[in-house]
C-alpha cells in the first residue's frame, strides 16, 4: 500500500465516495431515460471511456489537472458512472446472437472512445496556449 | 426510500470499496485489481439479478453497489495503454480473460441461485 498520511487517505475516500454517489445517480438517470437497457449500459460506458481516456492521457502529455480533481472524477465519478457488472448481466441474459453483436459493440466502441479521448487531449494541449513559467 | 438515495449511498460504497481493492492489489505490470472488482462485481450482481431481490434492495446492492463497484472505463483505458506500449499479447489476454471470466462469473451466479433455491 502507498505510505499516505491518514488524513490524505481519509480525505481520498471522501472524494472517492461523492464521486461515486453522483457517478451511479447519473448513471441511473441514463438507464431511465434510455428505453433499452443494454442501449443505456452501452450508452454510459463510451462515454466514460471517452472521459477517463481524456483525463488519463492529460496526466501522460500535460498533467495540469491536479492529483485530487483526478481521484474525484476518475476513480470517483466516471468508474462509477460505467459498469462491468451491468454489461455482463446483460449479455448473458440476451439472445446469442445479439450477445457476441452486443460484446463486440461494446469493446470496438469502448476502445474506440479511448482513442478518441486520446486525440481530444492532443487537440486542447495544441489549440491552448502555453502559460508563462513564472519568474519569467 | 428515494431511488437517487438508494443508488447513491451504494454506489459511494461500491467507489470506496474498489478504490481500497485498487491500493491493496497496486501493480504496474497488470491491473489485477480491476479485474478482480469487475469479476467478484459481476458475480454479486449475478446473484442480485437471478434472485430477483426486491426493488429497494436491487437499487442500492445492484445499481448502486455492484455497478459503481465494477468500472467499465478503467478496464477499456488499461487494455488500450498496454497495447500501445506494445504488450499486443497482455492486452488481448486482459481483454477476453476478463470478458470470459466475469461471464463465467455471472454463470456461476445464476447456477447458485437454481441450486440452492434462492
Amino acid at each position: 500500500m502507498a505510505r499516505t498520511h491518514p488524513i490524505e487517505h481519509v480525505e481520498a475516500l471522501v472524494v472517492v465516495g461523492i464521486g461515486g454517489f453522483a457517478g451511479s445517480n447519473l448513471r441511473y438517470l441514463v438507464d431511465l431515460t434510455v428505453p433499452n437497457s443494454l442501449a443505456a449500459t452501452l450508452t454510459v460506458n463510451v462515454i466514460g471511456s471517452f472521459a477517463l481516456g481524456f483525463l488519463i492521457y492529460e496526466e501522460l502529455f500535460s498533467g495540469t489537472i491536479s492529483g485530487s480533481s483526478r481521484t474525484l472524477m476518475a476513480t470517483g465519478f466516471i468508474a462509477s458512472f460505467t459498469t462491468y457488472s451491468t454489461f455482463i448481466i446483460g449479455t448473458l441474459t440476451t439472445s446469442p446472437v445479439l450477445a457476441v453483436g452486443y460484446a463486440a459493440t461494446s469493446y470496438v466502441l469502448g476502445f474506440g472512445a479511448v482513442l478518441l479521448g486520446r486525440e481530444a487531449t492532443h487537440w486542447i494541449i495544441d489549440v491552448t496556449p502555453p502559460v508563462p513559467e513564472v519568474g519569467d | 426510500m428515494e431511488p437517487a438515495h438508494l443508488v447513491g449511498t451504494g454506489g459511494a460504497l461500491g467507489a470506496v470499496a474498489r478504490y481500497t481493492v485498487g491500493q491493496l492489489l497496486a501493480s504496474d505490470r497488470f491491473p489485477f485489481s480491476t479485474l478482480a472488482v469487475n469479476v467478484v462485481g459481476s458475480f454479486a450482481l449475478g446473484l442480485v439479478v437471478f434472485a430477483g431481490l426486491n426493488s429497494d434492495t436491487a437499487l442500492l446492492v445492484g445499481t448502486g453497489a455492484c455497478g459503481s463497484f465494477t468500472t467499465y472505463s478503467s478496464f477499456s483505458v488499461q487494455s488500450v495503454r498496454m497495447w500501445e506500449t506494445g504488450d499486443r499479447l497482455r492486452a488481448s489476454m486482459y481483454a477476453l480473460g476478463t470478458l470470459g471470466l466475469c461471464l463465467t462469473a455471472a454463470g456461476v451466479a445464476a447456477a447458485l441461485v437454481t441450486i440452492l433455491q434462492l
